[in-house]
């Protein structure tokens, strides 16, 4: 469904993409994975012809360059930066970009029940939460019902509340059979959305893995904090380092470093040498 | 191109131009201006009440000349540079539009919503005079009314002309401020500091004037008020000798050139962009 060959961009001598090759089926969701500067928005970018680019990049067959409005009637886009017309309303805007699209009038209604904003249609968009915002840019994505959904860091600016439900919005449309290409450097994003990850550093690819195995390829750790009581964080700190656990004392507590998916090995480890969990954190 | 999307994007430019206070001031300015200028045309001459037409006309030349070049660039020059700065344009851009149907529909926005502007401000005052037995040729009023238009078209030209060639909506507004101070008052007085230490020819002067928009439209709404061009001195009175009436068909084509090129060389820059 979409392909990308040799794909790099450059800005001046700095290159942002490097040699990019890859593929996705079509109903499949991949991840683009990697630190910030990685080059996963500018791959994005270039999909959507924003930016000029060497290399091919094809979606549905259709090249981006010579064909890309038809490539963009294909593509629902939902950015990190969510730029609307503020003055706008939440309604006036997806029938500005339904128009746009050349999407049905009738489409509005059912998308913005469907994203939860059936109340908040009068609203000007400015004063929308960043949860709503997020849902209307998902909104005005799906009212074309494009076969493909590109997602720039999704739940980037969001709290855990609202990246909760983005998310189980997100796994419906999954479920409905689109084609997701999203960025992200969340793990339970990339887990609970991807199938595929394509692991990029620098602007090269570095690998593709299954989204499941992705913490295990990359060594990604999770940092614990276990408060116990006061008496305790000495035989605490000796438990687990006996258990193979890298733990150290912070002020009053204890921090371990576990592997992603370990997370109540310690728990377990205090809990067997019958030490008390006050609380816990994790990071 | 998709005329439906044009349209769309026209229709919101149209919209956003009537909520910018900017575009409203300016309207509102040049509005009152227009009025008292008619009002005051007579009183200039002893005679309370609002002037007729043709005199009204003449004194309209002056406030066009000051207030439509200075919203026409601003208004432009914000057009896309601004969008660029808040992120929308790229938004804009990643949706199944081409590049060619947006600068289409945010020019025809502009383009509508200064034509509401100038007709608004040539209209109140003409129905104002029309209601007063202003006497003189409604024509010639009309007539300015055209070549303002005409005028606002340049200027709103060369403005998206800045606004492509700029990232920052402040970088664009200043560049269009700058272009207007060049095309109102330096570029008079480079042209006369010019003739002077080049020794310029009355022809060379004329055509050298002609290179602004703003003189195109000077010269041209005298021409229609008062038949000929002497009152501008040796280089009307050459002017006229040398071209007679066919000054009418140059000063439009030099207009329409003014409205043109800058417009396609804005487009060209925008198509050319990578960097969205």
């Amino acid at each position: 469904m979409i392909e990308c060959i040799d794909l790099t961009k450059r800005y001046g001598k700095f290159i942002a993409v490097d040699h990019l090759t890859l593929q996705m089926a079509e109903r499949s969701a991949l991840a683009l994975w990697g630190a910030n500067g990685a080059g996963k928005t500018t791959v994005i970018k270039c999909l959507l012809g924003l930016l000029r680019f060497e290399g091919a990049i094809r979606v549905d067959g259709l090249d981006v360059r010579r064909q890309g409005r038809a490539v963009r009637q294909r593509i629902g886009y939902v950015p990190q930066e969510l730029a609307f017309y503020k003055e706008m309303t939440a309604f006036e805007m997806a029938a500005f970009y339904a128009r746009l699209k050349g999407a049905p009038a009738e489409r509005i209604d059912p998308v913005l029940e469907q994203v939860g904003l059936s109340e908040h249609l009068a609203k000007p968009v400015g004063a929308l939460s960043g949860g709503m915002k997020q849902r209307l840019a998902l909104g005005l994505a799906l009212l074309s019902d494009p076969p493909v959904l590109v997602m720039d860091e999704p739940t980037a600016n969001l709290d855990a509340a609202a990246r909760s439900q983005l998310l189980q919005l997100l796994a419906q449309v999954k479920a409905a059979g689109k084609t997701i290409l999203f960025t992200s450097h969340r793990i339970e994003e990339v887990e609970t959305l991807a199938d595929e990850v394509a692991v990029m550093e620098r602007g090269r690819l570095q690998f593709t893995c299954d989204s499941t195995s992705l913490a295990q390829r990359i060594g990604l750790r999770t940092q614990v904090k276990f408060i116990v009581p006061g008496h305790e964080v000495e035989r605490a700190l000796e438990v687990l380092r006996d258990g193979g656990l890298a733990a150290r004392r912070n002020g009053v507590g204890v921090i371990v470093d576990v592997s992603h998916g370990e997370k109540a090995r310690p728990i377990h480890t205090l809990s067997r040498a019958r030490i008390e969990v006050i609380d816990f954190e994790v990071e | 191109m998709n005329i439906t999307v044009i349209w769309t994007l026209a229709q919101k430019e149209l919209r956003d131009a009537l909520r910018n206070r900017w575009f409203l001031l300016y309207t509102a300015a040049f509005v009152g201006l227009s009025l008292a200028l008619s009002y005051m045309s007579l009183a200039g001459a002893g005679i309370a009440g609002f002037a007729g037409f043709g005199r009204t006309a003449a004194g309209l030349i002056n406030l066009v000349l000051l207030i439509i070049p200075l919203m026409a660039l601003t208004v432009g020059a914000q057009s896309l540079a601004h969008e660029q700065e808040q992120g929308t344009l790229a938004y804009l851009l990643a949706q199944p539009v081409t590049r060619a149907e947006v600068f289409a529909g945010k020019y025809l926005g502009l383009a509508m919503s200064l034509l509401a502007s100038v007709g608004l401000g040539f209209g109140i005052a003409g129905v104002v005079l029309a209601i007063s037995d202003g006497a003189g040729s409604p024509a010639a009023y009309v007539g300015l009314m055209g070549r303002t238009y005409l005028l606002s078209l340049a200027m709103l030209s060369v403005g998206v002309l800045v606004s492509a060639m700029s990232k920052r909506g402040g970088v664009a507004i200043g560049g269009g401020l700058f272009l207007w101070l060049t095309f109102v008052f330096l570029g008079d007085l480079g042209l006369m500091g010019t003739a002077l230490t080049m020794r310029l020819s009355v022809g060379q002067l004329l055509w050298l004037s002609l290179l602004n928009p703003l003189q195109v439209f000077k010269m041209a709404a005298i021409l229609d008020i008062n038949a000929t061009l002497d009152l501008l001195g040796p280089a009307g009175i050459y002017a006229m000798q040398e071209y007679g009436q066919r000054l009418r068909i140059i000063f439009l084509a030099l207009m329409a050139a003014w409205i043109v090129l800058p417009a396609l060389a804005a487009y060209a820059r925008f198509q050319m962009r990578g960097d969205f």
